[in-house]
């Protein structure tokens, strides 16, 4: 027994939540990890354990904390931002920004070091020799991307608890799979299941169609 | 870079006209979240609703989503609902994050209402907890009536036990049946005493898997109870009456609560209008809820 208008509804959350934060998650993560990667500064090999060690944030905790913060109770409690969508992308951003960064790190240092050289033997200065980096690590950098939506499309952690799965309003892909699981339907978990995994596998076909563009 | 050629081959895959790359589809779809993201947070701040934290149990029975919709064609108010366990919902109200709570636990609502956090509270319902069991029934608890005694049967063979573990309102329950019986048995120390720290359906799920007994609330069991090999073996005891209330969260502690829709609510659950439909409500052939509504608020 399924109702195909919510069905409807909450995918389009789904998309918006996850996509927003993935968008954020790019803004503040790209340059962050560029920044990293290129700039030697004190602390940055902290920066780099740091943005790896999130990797492993757990969505719960990331959950409970923008809770907190977001509570009547807590700092930014006037804001009224819990139980609502701009809630959840708040603390999946927290969770997406780490991973990009990280992955971008990772892209922009494997080609600095090759390029670095040639780059300035060829008469490149300091910014420009940074700016091709950049564009030449940009396929990492789409990949970065991709991890970090994979990572809020799939959490259920934090978007429960900021989101309280409220029918309607709040209720994402994955806190529905947990809502038909404890209430023992798991037809119909398996089938949001279903939904969860077709959406993922379109979105990731065109993002690798444009980084397939990317790399001419 | 610049392999001329290979830009060809890769514009051939998906069927739409050239003039439309993938960046600029991609700019477009970003346009659109960004649009819908504002569409949405303005939609959602502008309906008259309100808040309520509910006990699980009420809403995997399924009368929330029952009562919720026609109480918005009655008044134009929606009931927005997070459901968590009874000590979690009034967690919540204590922090102002809710405008109203339905929980089934006097013990821990009668702190919150001496707190201050509560304006008023309303009796609503009861239904009647059950102690539920595999056929085989090892403690022989089968047709008591009486759940002290039945715990206590548990407990001296030893017979594994489910419990919820997780400071809802049956757990609340089921340490009193145990303070009863003046055993109060831990995962630590009794190996047939187990917690899931899971809602009441998963814990039912276990119990039947596991072949052990649990507490349960009956409006869940009647819901899954033909999908799940566990047999109803004790009921009937005045001590295993589950009475629900709902408690109006104080404006005078917590501003933003929006107290005429919360009000609005609790009168129309006590009405005749409310409890006649808490009356009539039926899973799987079974009245789940007898009405008790009394208007405090």
């Amino acid at each position: 027994m399924i109702d195909w208008s919510a069905v409807a509804q909450i995918v389009a959350l789904t998309l918006l939540v996850a996509g927003t934060s993935t968008l954020i998650g790019a803004v503040l993560g790209v340059p962050a990890g560029a920044f990293v990667a290129l700039k030697k500064f004190r602390g940055r090999n902290f920066v780099r354990t740091l943005a790896f060690t999130f990797y492993g944030f757990p969505p719960v905790l990331a959950g409970l904390l923008v809770y907190l913060v977001l509570s009547r109770s807590g700092p930014l409690g006037f804001l009224g931002w819990l139980f609502t969508p701009i809630g959840m992308i708040v603390a999946q951003s927290l969770l997406v920004v780490p991973i990009v960064m990280g992955v971008t790190i990772s892209a922009v240092m494997a080609v600095e070091k090759r390029l670095h050289d040639t780059a300035l033997t060829l008469g490149a200065d300091e910014r420009q020799w940074r700016a091709t980096a950049i564009h030449e690590a940009r396929i990492g950098v789409l990949t970065a991307v991709m991890v970090g939506f994979g990572r809020a499309v799939s959490e259920v952690g934090a978007v429960l608890i900021v989101g309280g799965n409220i029918a309607g309003q709040t209720r994402v892909l994955t806190t529905v799979i947990v809502l038909e699981t404890s209430a023992a339907h798991y037809l119909e978990a398996t089938i949001f299941g279903v939904i969860l995994f077709i959406l993922a596998f379109a979105i990731f076909a065109v993002l690798q169609r444009l980084q397939r563009e990317g790399a001419v | 870079m610049g392999r001329g050629s290979s830009s060809l081959e890769n514009r051939s895959p998906l069927p739409w006209p050239g003039f439309i790359t993938t960046w600029r589809a991609a700019l477009v779809v970003t346009v659109i979240l960004v649009f819908a993201g504002l569409a949405v947070t303005v939609q959602s701040h502008a309906d008259t609703h309100l808040v309520l934290a509910a006990t699980t149990d009420v809403r995997d029975s399924g009368l929330l989503d029952y009562l919720g919709p026609l109480f918005q064609i009655d008044t134009g108010i929606q009931v927005r609902y997070v459901a968590v366990g009874t000590g979690q919902a009034l967690d919540i109200a204590r922090r102002g994050d809710a405008d109203m709570v339905l929980t089934h636990a006097p013990s821990l609502e009668l702190p919150f209402m001496a707190e201050g956090h509560g304006l008023c509270r309303s009796p609503l319902m009861y239904n009647r907890f059950l102690i539920v069991g595999p056929a085989s029934d090892p403690g022989h608890i089968r047709g008591l009536t009486n759940a002290t005694e039945a715990f206590r049967r548990i407990w001296q063979t030893n017979s594994t036990f489910y419990s919820r573990g997780d400071e809802s309102g049956t757990n609340v329950k089921e340490l009193q049946i145990w303070a009863r019986v003046g055993y109060t048995p831990s995962p630590q120390n009794d190996s047939w005493y187990n917690e899931t720290g899971q809602g009441m359906a998963a814990t039912l799920t276990i119990a039947s898997e596991k072949a052990g007994y649990t507490l349960t609330d009956e409006a869940t069991f009647y819901t899954l109870a033909s999908a799940l090999p566990l047999d109803l073996l004790v009921s009937g005891d005045p001590f295993l009456a589950n009475h629900y209330h709902v408690i109006v969260v104080n404006p005078a502690v917590h501003p933003t609560v929006n107290e005429d829709a919360a009000l609005s609510f609790a009168h129309w659950l006590v009405s005749e209008r409310g409890q006649g439909l808490i009356g009539d409500y039926e899973v799987a052939g079974h009245q789940l809820y007898t009405p008790e509504g009394q208007d405090r608020c």
